[in-house]
């Protein structure tokens, strides 16, 4: 798998110049979740082309070869060949078996609820994100600070991300990091991502939500610790509280909505904002994660 | 008494808008003036509207679809040209307007230019293949037609009054329900889907039952054409998953009408289970699809390498499992949505086990050209485009059917891209292809190849400028259904996409040219033989076009490729000695009656004009009543009058020269297939 992963990378890099690929967040990786991402999809690219190249040489054989106009061909009316037959099923059959067996391990391996764990072992850093029309609010339970539509984390950090939404279905989603997942009201949903390194990314909503979708991006911050706890100082000197009646102001659909700051929050507002979908008696949602009454 | 239908509905709002609304209502005056003008009102009625000649049906099928191909396509080159501009910018399409664009494109594309057009292939076809006068149930076929006529109508009038929905073609709630989508459009949608489905679902009982109990004597299953196999599957696949459909669009009405909680975010509703039913309709559709046009290259390829089909029972079995398997996968289309590890893999296992039988064709088709003698029509370019093409597309399919590559890539337009490369080169060009070759036989001339291969270029050329672009924005982490866009990198790839959708452009053009040319030369190409290329098939031993009986005497058939046994044999051609009266299905006004008062119930309930609901909904059930209770619903065409027909058929098969069957260099040691002149 090395060499062919050696292959497939400097067959890459060709690729990338000649398309100005560049800045491809996907193709150039900021975390372990893209990279494994993008090299199981690279991977599996080389493998199929088992298929792939004889398909486009047969076709690039045959069809002059075998024209009408070419009475040198041998013609066959009705060759058939049971031998060919079954190579024609075997050999995708093969090639399914190998991806299968891919996809069973990198799916386990790479399941978005799961922790990541690095070689420090280090506590994941979690941040509760909440979906609204059009922008991106996130919470911050350990430093009780929150964002609009920025996002800063220590990299070297596992980032825990929990997830919801108080309006329409969003999908979060920072390429660069790797994994999307739905944001649901009255659900939760949860991604694991990692930052090697310091770095400024976007990150956006995948899900088409109405007018102002194409405007919902907000800065994904990956900084120092010291940078980080200086951001969480500067948040914390904003002046706003995210009380009851500010958010149900920020609740309200905004576009393009700038990037916000608020020293502390109400307690327990994430789950204050789930429950409000889920208080009908006799009914519960089937929440992902198994959130129960 | 209007219920919300007010003046504000009148597109007034942009004047793109009333661009597009003056061109719908300029085109439907156009027609009514030159009907009127040349009194045509009384032969349009009599002979196209009310007939239940399959035949006929399938001509107003395509010409649904080719007229809805072109209003699709507009909608495409409005969002490509949008976006080519769109970088920090609004472009020249606000947001709102922008997505009634995309939403009305994916609409348009999969229930009123892909299905009709299927529908259309599979009524031209289907009876004379299988060597049967009609199908199984002629009433239920024209009901089928004006149900899918009614649902392209609703779509085409939200242009003009009111709005379309904006949340895509598959109408995800809680986006689509009343809190989040208030206005006309969501119900457009669905009052357009929810009649049109019925439709599909009845054409899909019909063609089960017509290819199960009408083949002719000796067809057994193994000898069934491939074509009417992948309509055989495909028709399964319509009955058991249109239903889904019908339930999923009827439960959002119900959450829409009589604020039920199904799929809201309040009171109980859960948006996933829309989702789920949605898919178990909306990934078999992808199948229903695409196995008629992979029916119509088997055909083509047969037909225009002059081979037997190779592996024809390999073709046979890989298209049943792709049935079978397609209602195995439908939760990739969320792997997103946060089910465990388990869940996903299997369905994404589940998903690229596809591509096994998928794999099968694509080498079958190959080696049926192998060792053949293949003349390039129209037709073989569009297959031999296919399958070139085709691959790129079944290798970024399994690519995404891997769940963590579909983390990363999902809603991209990557995916965008990839189904587009499923849909263009696999079902357009598929039907693209089966129309020009069963054109002869529809109408009776072929139509211009000098055009249609100029077509298929533009098509072929234009489709890799256009998506190509898109599979590198994917990895750019574009998502799809932007308006407008901050990324400056982006542009440039979207630049190029919109020169590949000018490219197509041409292609609809040459399409055009293809068949004004094709009439104007008619004489030409006018087919006698009723067997222009050659074939393998039975359709191809009824004159073009059909006697409205098909056969005057049911063939018997004894082996695959029945039709090329027959020329073999010089058996094909035999005058009968005699003939018999022939009951035909005489021509029905209620099937017309009951679309255009579905259509009137889908507009009143859209505008919420209950009285006139009601009333349409008693007029439909007065129409079933009324169908159901009649005795005398058939014709007789005489033994003398099938004489006289049929002899001028012979006259003109007498005028013509025979093909050449010969096999001058069959060779000993292959084994002989039957039909084979060894």
């Amino acid at each position: 798998m090395r060499s062919l992963h050696c292959i497939v990378l400097v067959g890459l890099a060709f690729v990338l110049a000649a398309c100005g690929l560049a800045e491809s967040p996907v193709l150039d990786p900021k975390g372990p979740v893209t990279e494994i991402e993008r090299n199981l999809m690279l991977e599996t690219l080389a493998i199929m082309m088992i298929v792939v190249i004889p398909v486009w040489l047969m076709a690039a054989w045959f069809i002059p070869r075998y024209r009408a106009t070419n009475k040198k061909a041998r013609y066959m009316p009705n060759w058939q060949s049971t031998g060919l037959d079954a190579v024609t099923w075997l050999v995708p059959a093969a090639i399914i078996v190998t991806v299968g067996t891919y996809v069973w391990i990198y799916t386990h391996k790479l399941d978005p609820y799961k922790t990541i764990e690095t070689e420090s072992g280090a506590e994941p850093f979690v941040v509760e994100v909440v979906a609204q029309d059009w922008k991106w609010l996130f919470l911050y339970p350990d430093q009780g600070v929150a964002s609009v539509n920025e996002l800063v984390f220590p990299s070297g950090v596992p980032l825990e991300l929990i997830i919801t939404s108080d309006t329409v279905m969003n999908s979060f989603y920072v390429p660069a990091l790797g994994s999307q997942i739905y944001a649901m009201a009255g659900m939760q949903t949860e991604l694991n991502l990692l930052a090697w390194e310091p770095g400024k990314f976007v990150g956006r909503n995948a899900q088409y939500s109405g007018k102002g979708f194409s405007q919902q991006y907000f800065d994904v911050i990956a900084a120092t610790q010291e940078d980080f706890d200086a951001w969480v100082e500067t948040v914390k000197q904003s002046g706003l509280t995210l009380d009851d009646a500010t958010y149900q102001e920020l609740a309200k659909p905004s576009t393009a909505h700038p990037i916000t700051h608020y020293a502390s929050y109400e307690a327990g507002l994430f789950d204050t904002i789930m429950m409000k979908y889920m208080h009908a008696p006799g009914h519960m949602h089937g929440a992902v994660t198994g959130v129960e009454e | 008494m209007l219920g919300r239908l007010t003046i504000d509905a009148l597109p007034f709002y942009s004047w793109i808008a009333m661009g597009g609304a003056g061109v719908t209502v300029l085109g439907g005056v156009v027609i009514f003036v030159l009907l009127t003008w040349f009194k045509k009102w009384g032969y349009f009625w009599s002979e196209w509207l009310t007939s239940l000649d399959h035949k006929r049906i399938g001509v107003m099928y395509i010409a649904l679809a080719l007229l809805m191909l072109v209003r699709g396509f507009v909608d495409a080159l409005m969002m490509r040209s949008q976006q080519a501009f769109a970088y920090d910018s609004g472009g020249y399409l606000p947001a709102g307007h922008f997505d009634q664009v995309f939403s009305s494109h994916g609409t348009i594309m999969i229930f009123f230019m892909a299905m009709p057009f299927m529908t259309g292939l599979f009524n031209l076809i289907v009876p004379q293949q299988i060597g049967t006068r009609d199908v199984a149930f002629p009433f239920m076929n024209s009901l089928s037609l004006w149900f899918t006529s009614s649902g392209a109508g609703l779509v085409l009038v939200s242009l003009v009054i009111g709005k379309f929905s904006t949340a895509g073609w598959t109408g995800y709630p809680p986006y689509s329900g009343l809190e989040y989508s208030p206005g006309v459009g969501v119900d457009y949608w669905l009052w357009a889907v929810l009649i049109s489905g019925i439709g599909s679902t009845l054409t899909g009982i019909n063609f089960i039952v017509t290819i199960l109990k009408r083949r002719a004597p000796g067809m057994t299953l193994l000898r069934m054409p491939l074509f009417t196999w992948t309509v055989l599957v495909s028709s399964v696949l319509m009955a058991f998953a249109f239903p889904a459909l019908t339930v999923a669009t009827g439960l959002l009405a119900l959450d829409r009408y009589l604020d039920m909680h199904f799929f809201t975010n309040a009171d109980g509703g859960n948006m996933m289970n829309f989702i789920s039913l949605l898919w178990i309709w909306g990934h078999p559709e992808v199948y229903i699809l695409i196995l008629p046009a992979f029916g119509v290259f088997s055909e083509v390829v047969a037909t225009f390498s002059r081979k037997a089909l190779f592996g024809y029972k390999s073709l046979v079995f890989a298209t049943a499992a792709i049935g079978i398997l397609s209602f195995s996968v439908w939760l990739h289309h969320f792997f997103t949505m946060g089910a465990g590890a388990n869940v996903n893999a299997i369905f994404g296992i589940a998903t690229m086990i596809i591509g096994v039988p998928t794999g099968v064709k694509v080498f079958d088709w190959l080696f049926t050209m192998y060792r053949g003698r293949i003349t390039f029509d129209p037709t073989m370019y569009w297959t031999i485009g296919f399958i070139v093409t085709f691959v790129i597309g079944g290798v970024t399919g399994v690519l995404l059917a891997i769940p963590p590559v579909d983390y990363l890539m999902h809603n991209t337009t990557f995916l965008v891209a990839h189904f587009h490369n499923m849909i263009i080169p696999g079902v357009l060009f598929g039907y693209v292809a089966g129309l020009i070759y069963w054109f002869p036989k529809a109408i009776g001339f072929q139509l211009s190849a000098k055009w249609g291969i100029r077509a298929f270029w533009c098509w072929i050329i234009g489709f890799y400028l256009a998506f190509m672009p898109l599979y590198f924005l994917g990895l750019l982490g574009m998502p799809r259904r932007m308006e407008r866009y901050e990324i400056a990198a982006w542009q440039p790839y979207l630049i190029i996409a919109a020169i590949g959708a000018a490219v197509i452009l041409a292609g609809v053009v040459c399409m055009a040219m293809q068949l004004l040319v094709g009439i104007k030369e008619r004489e030409k190409t006018r087919d006698l033989s009723g067997d222009p290329f050659n074939g393998r098939t039975l359709e191809w031993l009824t004159s073009s076009p059909a006697a409205p009986y098909n056969f005057a005497v049911i063939p018997k058939v004894d082996s695959l490729d029945a039709f090329w046994k027959m020329k073999v044999d010089g058996t094909a051609y035999q005058r009968p000695s005699g003939y018999t009266d022939i009951v035909m299905p005489r021509n029905s006004s209620l099937g017309v009656i009951a679309g255009a008062f579905s259509f009137v119930l889908g507009f009143a309930m859209i505008w919420y004009i209950w009285w006139l609901a009601a009333l349409s909904l008693l007029v439909i059930g007065i129409v079933v009543v009324v169908r159901s209770s009649m005795e005398n619903t058939d014709y007789v065409i005489t033994a003398d009058e099938v004489a006289a027909i049929e002899e001028q058929r012979f006259n003109d098969l007498a005028r013509v020269p025979r093909h050449d069957t010969g096999d001058p260099a069959a060779s000993p040691q292959a084994a002989p297939a039957p039909g084979s002149a060894s």
